[in-house]
């Protein structure tokens, strides 16, 4: 039957949309064009050239706050997304129970609490404990990351678990499976997106992260948007373009591979 | 029914364990220690001396004048407060304004597309905060891509002061936390039944009508999300104010963050802290409770 009237229409709404993909993508794709300028400026055109590339990748700091991030990032995001899948578990497929509140407000405080205080309070709760212990590791970064990319990672999680039908699980178990084994079996299959978007956004959030980060290191400890911030205060050339434009395309990179994955899953 | 995976008490309690004891160590239990400090004297040299003091509490709203020691208030703080609550509520309407649309837009793509879509409004979310603000300075300041394409049409002479005001964090804000908005919004819709609008449309109503009484309320706690996702984080904003505001248009944490560098005065940091947290914890409040008694009229 041929559909005269489009049910899902609202006026207005796709205009407001491809406007809105322009306004994410302009500055973006501006960015891009001036790392590769030859000259010095980021908004005057001198002609195509890598030496903002060349400089980046030769500049000894750039290595080494990129690969801080990159292990900070994924120590977190695994540390995260692994506490995450067992509380959504925990708070989904139960009964309400005494309790209940506190930890919901716990695992969405730090979406609540602004990310300066928090940054604030670590920095010195963490300069005692180095104080105390004299360790001055990544290991601090690792945690306080992890702490706030729990909520990131929960979040898509626990969506996923409740919009499952829990009449499999529960035949499951009514065929004498064990919990483990329902879980494994049964709901860990249908997790899978949930999981993978929860370390998505986990990991993204701790790639993301400049205030926390720029509060808890300690000297020499600088993370790429740290580095960057760092920068922008001076004179700035296309190399910040350079980076940029490598970290965007890691990022592009990794959410393209990310969406085929889940692609083939379904 | 119990259920097959978490059904004892002990069973829940082990599988809430790692992410409460994460929580508490690096996120909850710090905010007691602030707490402290706001009661402390600053030291010289940053950190605090041991003393007991309400002078920091003080200082958030009121000053004493050097000479006179004449209480008055602190307009440089309530200045920044104002900006900080004004700009945080503009960004995150201007984010439903453009995020809402956008959300619905790609939940009604056919199913294979609107991966791609996701995809595009992923992409920019993946990139680093701190680019994407970098990228709308580019755009904005004076020699900026705006500014030229302005004065080459000749629409202009001068260049257009944006960088530096508080048009540019607005516009910086609403461009970095927008997919905070989208992200949720679609989340809530992609299940939504169309069926249900078209029954909407059966009983004739507009496609007004459909959208405020069939698909608003249903797609409520994503908004709801997606409003506290992009609000929350705006108020306590610090680089996207610090790259484009450039030290004039403080807001809250970058207020917060002199405390702690420059001005040496950790318990004043400490108690301006708390009181954007309590912002932000009335405004949650509020929140919840407008969306609460809408649930309940709607019965």
């Amino acid at each position: 039957m041929a559909k005269a009237f489009d049910v899902t229409r609202q006026p207005g709404f796709t205009a407001v949309a491809i406007a809105c993909f322009v306004m994410l993508y302009l500055p973006i794709v501006l960015l891009v064009a001036y790392s590769f300028n030859a000259g010095q400026s980021i908004s005057q055109w001198e002609g195509f050239s890598f030496r903002w590339y060349v400089s980046a990748w030769d500049n000894e700091q750039i290595q080494a706050a990129t690969i801080r991030s990159v292990v900070i990032a994924l120590g977190a995001s695994i540390i995260a997304t692994s506490a995450a899948v067992l509380a959504a578990l925990a708070t989904t497929r139960t009964t309400p129970w005494k309790g209940q509140t506190v930890a919901f407000a716990l695992i969405n405080q730090p979406l609540m609490v602004p990310e300066i205080v928090t940054a604030v309070s670590l920095l010195i709760f963490f300069s005692m404990i180095k104080v105390w212990t004299g360790y001055t590791g990544l290991w601090y970064l690792v945690i306080a990351h992890s702490a706030f990319c729990i909520p990131f990672a929960y979040m898509p999680i626990r969506a996923r678990l409740q919009g499952m039908d829990l009449s499999l699980e529960q035949a499951g178990a009514d065929l004498y499976g064990t919990p483990v084994k329902v879980f494994r079996t049964i709901t860990l299959p249908q997790l899978w997106p949930g999981i993978l978007a929860g370390a998505m956004l986990a990991f993204v959030i701790s790639l993301d992260d400049v205030v926390i980060t720029e509060f808890v290191k300690s000297a020499g400890q600088d993370t790429l948007p740290t580095y960057m911030l760092g920068q922008l205060r001076r004179n700035i050339t296309p190399e910040i373009n350079a980076i940029s434009t490598a970290l965007l395309a890691i990022s592009v990179l990794l959410v393209t591979a990310f969406f085929f994955m889940s692609r083939t899953r379904k | 029914m119990p259920d097959p995976i978490s059904s004892t008490a002990r069973t829940r309690a082990a599988l809430l364990a790692p992410a409460m004891a994460i929580l508490i160590f690096a996120a909850a239990g710090p905010l007691v220690i602030v707490l402290i400090y706001s009661f402390l004297t600053p030291g010289d040299y940053g950190g605090v001396v041991w003393d007991f003091s309400t002078d920091a509490w003080f200082g958030v709203l009121a000053e004493r004048d050097f000479f006179t020691e004449e209480l008055s208030w602190a307009d440089a703080h309530l200045t920044v407060f104002w900006r900080s609550i004004k700009l945080s509520l503009l960004t995150a309407l201007l984010s439903f304004i453009f995020g809402f649309p956008t959300a619905y837009f790609i939940a009604t793509r056919p199913r294979r597309s609107r991966d791609i879509w996701m995809l595009l409004v992923m992409i920019p979310f993946w990139t680093n905060l701190l680019i994407r603000t970098f990228a709308i300075m580019e755009l904005i300041r004076n020699e900026g891509t705006i500014n030229t394409v302005l004065i080459a049409m000749g629409l202009v002479t001068q260049p257009v002061q944006m960088l530096y005001t508080e048009f540019s964090l607005l516009l910086g804000m609403t461009y970095v936390y927008l997919p905070l908005m989208i992200l949720p919004i679609y989340a809530s819709m992609e299940r939504f039944d169309f069926k249900l609008v078209e029954a909407g449309y059966d009983l004739y109503a507009t496609r007004w009508q459909v959208l405020r009484r069939v698909i608003l309320p249903i797609v409520k706690p994503g908004i709801v999300a997606g409003s506290i996702l992009v609000f929350v984080p705006c108020l306590g904003a610090y680089v996207t104010p610090r790259v484009l505001g450039g030290g004039k248009q403080l807001m809250l944490g970058n207020l917060i963050e002199l405390q702690f560098g420059q001005l040496r005065n950790w318990p004043l940091g400490a108690a301006l802290s708390l009181t954007l947290l309590v912002i932000v914890m009335v405004a949650l409040i509020f929140y919840v409770r407008t969306v609460g008694t809408e649930e309940r009229s709607h019965g």
